[in-house]
């Protein structure tokens, strides 16, 4: 028998839950309404409809060139994610299927990098950065945010992989699949739906990784957050030039997480909760 | 069966990322620990040397120290505290039968999306500018004197920030986790009489106690690290109030070119960080075993 429940019950408890609801999202909510005011607007007190003044984001694309920063922050999302992935699908391929008594040692250790203060290594990689003429490039950065997350991809990949059942790959191998074939026709279509999700968190991890991008960067190679921190600086406050920056900053990641809501407990609670 | 030549190629396919991790581990951490014996600094490099334990006998003396570890772990502390039981709180609520779930989930989950400069200059500015911002303007409608959050209460604001970016991380976590609780035992001991206090404290919060866990260590891996919310908002003022660890080895290093101590600051946020990541591990991979 289901549960009967009242719409007294339900009416009460959706009230409840949309007043929290929209009390967490405001501060995002009244930064968009913001990003639409004139800066005069912006500062003469609450105000909840905007003129719908497009002004902001017009300046500041004039000024700063928000678009520049826009375009480094998805070749270092996107380029330090594949390539976190490149690396690690055959490892975490060869823990799923063939682990060894070491496998989850190895996992074990693998996340233990990611304990490290990222502060207690800031000036060697620095030094690093500066003697190998990384400083402000993209390469460098991308490496630098593909080491980081690289604990995170190889952790996701193996707790998906691990679902795939060993079965089928006999079963293939038993028709006399080759191991080019078993890749290609077997394991590839079961594990594409894994590497996606994969994928999709670790752009959103890489977009709005806020220390190795604000540190090593300066012009060239400078991505949305280090775009963002340039405004904290008193002079250059305007209250609706921070609010368009802010929102073009975090829509497109805010859209994508909207979608990976399932793949993000998962992937960072390392299976543990699904 | 695994065969002598699957072995060697099992671990041909994990060399790379092995290799590369031990070596992004260890090069820079050897690094740190050979600058945290020396007296470095690039700006005026006569005086470089060995100098022995005076590096962290320096940082220990400098009073910023003992209150930036205070301030490390109260941030933690504070942080994990309120997102773990709102987060259990807004668990059961979101649980309900609601109308409109879908959407009061996205706007729940959504602070998390927004990256830590952003979050921290929409609150500095948008909210609690003590002139333009929106707590002022509540509190002139009742007729009471704004805060200047920053200036007065640093380390509060600092803390509510963070709670709200990751408000909804374990809030999405735990509610992921109460989901799966099984309907029928719930209605056994509804049938039974069980009232919804002693449902909850006998069946659900044993049954999110393994979520609950990874939500603080997964946390406080984080929030042992947090930087650009100071960075952005107080920049660790006034004073040293709201300087935590990794902001004052920043500031050491780049701002005062102390290289040395800032380096020893650094081997002294790992042995922090190690210390609870010892436990993380231990308990993370229990869970693995289920």
């Amino acid at each position: 028998m289901a549960r009967a429940v009242t719409t007294q019950h339900k009416t009460i408890a959706t009230a409840a839950a949309w007043i929290v609801a929209l009390l967490i999202f405001f501060p995002i909510l009244y930064t968009i309404i913001t990003s639409f005011k004139s800066e005069q607007e912006a500062i003469q007190g609450f105000a909840l409809i905007p003129s719908g003044t497009m002004e902001s984001y017009a300046e500041v694309q004039a000024q700063s060139g928000y678009f520049k920063f826009f375009l480094n922050s998805v070749i270092l999302s996107v380029g330090s994610t594949l390539l976190a992935i490149l690396i690690s699908v055959p490892a975490a391929w060869s823990m799923a299927f063939s682990p060894t008594k070491r496998t989850k040692d190895i996992l074990m250790w693998m996340l233990s990098t990611k304990m490290m203060p990222a502060v207690a290594v800031l000036f060697p990689i620095y030094l690093i950065f500066r003697d190998s003429g990384l400083l402000d490039s993209r390469i460098g950065l991308t490496v630098m945010l593909m080491l980081i997350n690289l604990p995170i991809v190889v952790w996701m990949l193996y707790t998906y992989f691990r679902e795939i059942p060993g079965e089928i790959l006999e079963a293939a191998r038993m028709d006399g699949a080759s191991l080019w074939n078993e890749i290609i026709y077997v394991l590839t279509p079961m594990a594409v739906p894994g590497i996606a999700s994969t994928m999709l968190l670790n752009i959103i991890l890489a977009w709005n990784e806020a220390f190795w991008t604000i540190r090593l960067t300066t012009t060239n190679a400078a991505p949305l957050t280090a775009f963002i921190s340039s405004f904290s600086s008193p002079q250059g406050l305007f209250w609706a030039k921070l609010s368009a920056a802010s929102t073009l900053a975090i829509a497109p990641i805010l859209i994508m997480g909207w979608f990976s809501q399932k793949q993000l407990v998962r992937g960072l609670t390392f299976g543990a909760v699904k | 069966m695994a065969t002598q030549q699957t072995r060697s190629l099992a671990r041909f396919m994990m060399a790379p990322s092995v290799v590369l991790l031990f070596v992004w581990m260890i090069v820079p951490l050897l690094f740190t620990l050979w600058f945290s014996f020396q007296q470095y600094n690039p700006l005026n490099p006569i005086r470089n040397g060995f100098v022995g334990f005076s590096n962290y006998a320096l940082f220990y003396s400098n009073p910023a120290f003992l209150s930036s570890i205070l301030n490390t772990l109260i941030i933690v502390v504070s942080v994990l505290v309120i997102t773990v039981v709102g987060g259990i709180l807004l668990a059961l609520l979101l649980d309900q039968p609601i109308w409109g779930q879908g959407i009061v989930r996205i706007l729940v989950i959504s602070p998390f999306f927004v990256m830590p400069p952003v979050a921290a200059l929409v609150w500095k500015n948008m909210i609690m500018h003590p002139q333009y911002g929106v707590f002022a303007d509540i509190a002139r409608f009742f007729g009471a004197q704004p805060i200047d959050w920053f200036g007065q209460h640093p380390l509060t604001a600092i803390i509510l920030i963070v709670a709200w970016q990751w408000l909804p991380f374990a809030t999405l976590i735990l509610l992921t986790s109460l989901q799966s609780l099984d309907g029928e035992q719930k209605e056994a001991a509804e049938m039974d009489g069980a009232g919804f206090l002693s449902r909850f404290i006998y069946l659900t919060l044993p049954h999110m106690s393994r979520a609950i866990t990874v939500v603080i260590l997964i946390q406080t891996i984080f929030l042992l690290s947090i930087y650009a919310e100071i960075l952005v908002t107080t920049n660790g003022g006034p004073g040293y109030a709201s300087t935590n660890l990794p902001f004052l080895v920043y500031q050491k290093a780049l701002l005062e070119f102390k290289i040395g101590q800032a380096s020893a600051g650094g081997v002294i946020a790992v042995i922090l960080a190690n210390i609870v990541a010892f436990f993380a591990m231990r308990a993370v991979g229990k869970n693995l075993d289920k």
